[in-house]
């Protein structure tokens, strides 16, 4: 409320934002089409990340908000990372993990 | 409710130690506990995701078309949310609940389109007990949708209110929610439409 | 003297905006809470000690109650009485005062959550009542149990009982948002990040990390209620999912929710301290990073609740280092509290007793916590008596000890009054020594193997053995003294509302702000708003005429 006047001023030009969120929109649609899995995962969610951030910045506002609300929703995002560390592990290998049967070490051969 | 007329605004709402207006700061603290139910939730989803194989070939059957053009007409109700906010920021309400009802408006298509995906795919037997990836599929786009219907009534309210000129600060707020629901969306999208 | 007109009973005392009412609200909720959870443990307890008898008061106890009355209990205990208490009851009655503003900054936000948490408790005792009975899969809600009422046969317990607790976790997901808004931008002017008293910066971390472990759980509890109701399969192998998901899900939340319970205890703990040893507070920075830091590492710990539940041992080695690791700031904390003592001039009033019970039997409760954190040793005490003695030896300090302690500090500030003191006193040795009757034993018990989910013991006759079930009765006639004592405490309580001596502003010779404000303090809070000159806790300053000085008098 207090500060608009100098907010506004360094306000983006909103349509032009738009329109490059809209090419990046194309872009991740295209790109998976070629069906190359690196080419997927970098058009569909690099860009999706890249087009997060810059709804993040310039709609929200946040290239202009404290810096410390950056961290907070970077920290929460962070916090979702360490779960996917944690529980992966264990979804992705529902047979278990480490229980392969290892045998005993045989005797060695030739070395009376 | 019914005791609003004798609610007094304390000193407390109106004090800004941090220079962020209490709304504001308030609503960053909503949105960093959203990133974390709807973190939980597509954190749960892509484990699965990685461990089955297979529902790549369910992912196909999600309607690539529908889901891009979800996708634009959520971009450009932000592009109105946020114009709507400038229209705000100059005092000009009138002009503001103009966009935040264009806003709505994208909400509704979005909404529209949504239930037509939803109406075709259980037509044709993709329900929610198909296959688990169809559960994450309904859970996920359902709990987003629930987002955007409460981003709509809310965006209406402040609408009424702004075209009267009152409660202005209210657009950036409604906005900023608006604008965290489509960048919600913007991960969706790819999760369970584009990568198969 | 806001106030125009008289305002009616209602619009007064049940909707009111008034951070004060809704504080008591939630502390009198909680309270209630406390009385029906402690009866089911009394319940569970006499079956134990006397299986298969009719239990005074309720009747004889089945299997399925059985399992009911222990899962309840649990819930009831964190969600209904711990986090009201401490964290919503005395956080929205004493941030505001503490901090020197007239209310939070969102009223009808903190009354919508008061009414969320309100529809919450009266589903959770609804769900006792319904066809089937009350939910009994433990108050972890381990899926395949909870997931499906062909196993736990309560169709609608269970699911009751799940959309109870994400109400309460909404509830406090408002309440949350709205402390640390306040704390963040409503303080009063000159009160910097260092000058805020350290129950406020603890309330105001562990809303934090209740905000941040919340969430996957919330998400989590979406996904179970639709395998209950609609049947999917998102816990259910045979489907393509997977229990130890939930387990997970729930424990990225369960420890971390640990210290969002402790924390606010802590702050309790160092407010009466200081106060009752007049002396500053040691390292109050210390403290502060410290709890922090606590609250960091609590959500790197989740999985040492899952060392037999099958997940990969490498994981396993590395939760119990990190484990071991945050045994280290709470003991920083734990000697920072022991240090503020050393050298102080002690009053043994009431709260202050507590807050020195508190250190003790903390004590005990983190050290054995050792042996559960070390994957070894877990494996074999896991799902014993040992961790039931363990949890009740971390969580009867926090939720009781450190409540107690903040009803009678803060009694004479809330309502004008002040509580006996003898009978404190009374009720104080009357419920620690038998506490410590109750769960001694049932150390010894957990690690003689004894199991903490059987119903009765009669069915398992290698545990059934005279010295053993002599350690049951123990513990259940221990608990029913502890429990006959606390009549001392509702007799004080209720008596000292109308009947005591009557309190005026500042009885402790306090430093805080909210003994700058009237006893009790009218809506408003403050005749004049305060401003701060310094930190909370200057006792005992040399060259001055009085031992503390309040934050808010200029010289
Ligand atoms: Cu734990």
């Amino acid at each position: 409320m207090s500060g608009q006047g100098t907010e506004a001023t360094s306000h983006p030009n909103y349509v032009k934002v738009y329109l490059a969120l809209l090419v990046l929109f194309a872009i991740s649609v295209v790109g998976p089409l070629f069906g190359h899995p690196w080419l997927t995962l970098v058009t569909a969610f690099g860009v999706a990340a890249v087009k997060a951030t810059m709804v993040a910045a310039y709609f929200m506002h946040l290239n202009i908000e404290r810096r410390y609300i950056w961290y907070l929703l970077f920290t929460m995002v962070a916090f979702m990372g360490l779960l996917f560390a944690g529980v992966a592990p264990d979804v992705l290998a529902q047979g278990g993990q480490n229980w392969r049967h290892v045998r005993p070490a045989q005797p060695a051969v030739g070395h009376h | 409710m019914t005791h609003a007329s004798e609610f007094q605004v304390p000193l407390a709402t109106r004090r800004s130690a941090t220079g962020i207006p209490t709304g504001r700061l308030a609503l960053w603290w909503v949105l960093a506990s959203e990133i974390v139910i709807f973190g939980g939730l597509l954190a749960s989803y892509i484990m699965f995701r990685l461990h089955h194989p297979h529902w790549a070939d369910e992912a196909s059957h999600t309607n690539i078309w529908a889901g891009g053009f979800n996708t634009f007409v959520l971009l450009t109700s932000s592009l109105f949310a946020v114009l709507g906010h400038q229209a705000a920021e100059q005092g000009d309400g009138p002009k503001a609940a103009r966009f935040l009802r264009l806003t709505v408006l994208g909400g509704l298509v979005f909404l529209g389109v949504k239930a037509l995906e939803w109406s075709g795919e259980i037509a044709h037997g993709f329900t929610i007990y198909r296959d688990l990836f169809w559960t994450f599929y309904y859970a996920a786009t359902g709990l987003h949708g629930l987002h955007v219907l409460v981003g709509m009534v809310i965006l209406a309210l402040v609408a009424q209110d702004a075209a009267r000129g009152k409660n202005l600060h209210r657009v950036e707020l409604i906005g900023i929610y608006w604008h965290f629901v489509d960048a919600v969306w913007i991960f969706l999208f790819p999760l369970f439409y584009i990568a198969r | 003297m806001a106030e125009g007109h008289a305002q009616s009973f209602w619009s007064r005392y049940v909707f009111s905006t008034d951070h004060k009412i809704i504080g008591l609200q939630y502390l009198f909720t909680g309270m209630f809470m406390g009385l029906v959870g402690a009866f089911l443990a009394y319940v569970f307890r006499m079956q134990l000690a006397f299986p298969g008898e009719s239990v005074p008061l309720y009747g004889v106890v089945t299997p399925l109650q059985y399992n009911a009355l222990v899962t309840n209990h649990g819930a009831i205990m964190i969600f209904w009485v711990a986090m009201p208490i401490l964290i919503a009851g005395l956080g929205n009655y004493f941030i505001p005062l503490m901090i020197g503003c007239d209310d939070m900054v969102f009223p009808r936000l903190n009354r919508l959550s008061y009414q969320i948490f309100f529809l919450s408790t009266v589903l959770i005792l609804a769900s006792l009542f319904v066809p089937g009975g009350g939910f009994g899969g433990a108050w972890t809600a381990y899926p395949p149990l909870s997931a499906s009422a062909q196993y736990n046969h309560t169709p609608w317990g269970a699911p009751l009982w799940l959309i109870a607790v994400a109400l309460e976790f909404v509830a406090f997901l408002l309440g949350g948002i709205n402390f640390v808004t306040t704390v963040m931008n409503a303080r009063a002017p000159g009160m910097g990040p260092m000058q805020i008293p350290i129950f406020v910066w603890m309330v105001v971390i562990a809303s934090i990390v209740f905000m941040a472990s919340v969430g996957p759980l919330v998400a989590g509890a979406i996904m179970l209620l639709f395998d209950q109701l609609f049947g999917t399969h998102f816990y259910d192998p045979k489907g393509g999912g997977d229990p130890i998901l939930w387990q997970h899900l729930f424990w990225f939340f369960g420890h971390p929710e640990v210290y969002v319970v402790l924390l606010p205890a802590l702050g309790i703990v160092a407010e009466v301290i200081t106060v009752f040893s007049r002396k500053k507070l040691f390292a109050y920075k210390t403290i502060l990073y410290t709890a922090f830091a606590t609250g960091i590492i609590s959500f790197f710990v989740w999985a040492h609740h899952q060392f037999v539940a099958g997940i990969d041992p490498r994981m396993a080695h590395l939760f119990t280092i990190t484990t071991l690791i945050i045994s280290i700031p709470i003991a920083e904390m734990t000697f920072a509290f022991i240090a503020t003592l050393y050298g102080g001039s002690i009053e043994f009033r009431t709260p202050m007793l507590w807050a020195l019970a508190f250190i003790a039997e903390f004590l005990i409760g983190g050290v054995t916590g050792i042996f559960l954190g070390a994957n070894a040793t877990d494996i074999y005490l896991h799902d014993s008596y040992f961790v039931v003695a363990h949890f009740h030896y971390t969580f009867f300090p926090i939720a009781v000890i450190a409540g107690f302690a903040a009803l009678t500090y803060w009694f004479p500030k809330m309502f004008g009054r002040h509580m006996n003191e003898t009978l404190g006193k009374i009720h104080f040795w009357g419920t620690i020594v038998p506490f410590n009757f109750v769960f001694l034993p049932l150390f010894v018990l957990g690690a003689a193997g004894e199991h903490r989910r059987i119903y009765s013991y009669e069915h398992f006759s290698q545990l059934f053995t005279p010295g053993l079930q002599n350690l049951r009765v123990l513990a259940t006639v221990a608990l029913v003294v502890m429990l006959l004592f606390q009549f001392v405490f509702l007799y004080n309580f209720i008596r000292s509302l109308f009947a005591g001596e009557k309190a005026e502003e500042n009885p402790w010779k306090a430093n805080t702000l909210e003994w700058a404000a009237p006893s009790p303090p009218p809506h408003g809070n403050f005749a004049e708003m305060p401003i701060v000159y310094r930190g909370p806790y200057e006792y005992s300053v040399p060259g001055r005429p009085l031992d503390y000085w309040p934050q808010h008098v200029p010289q």
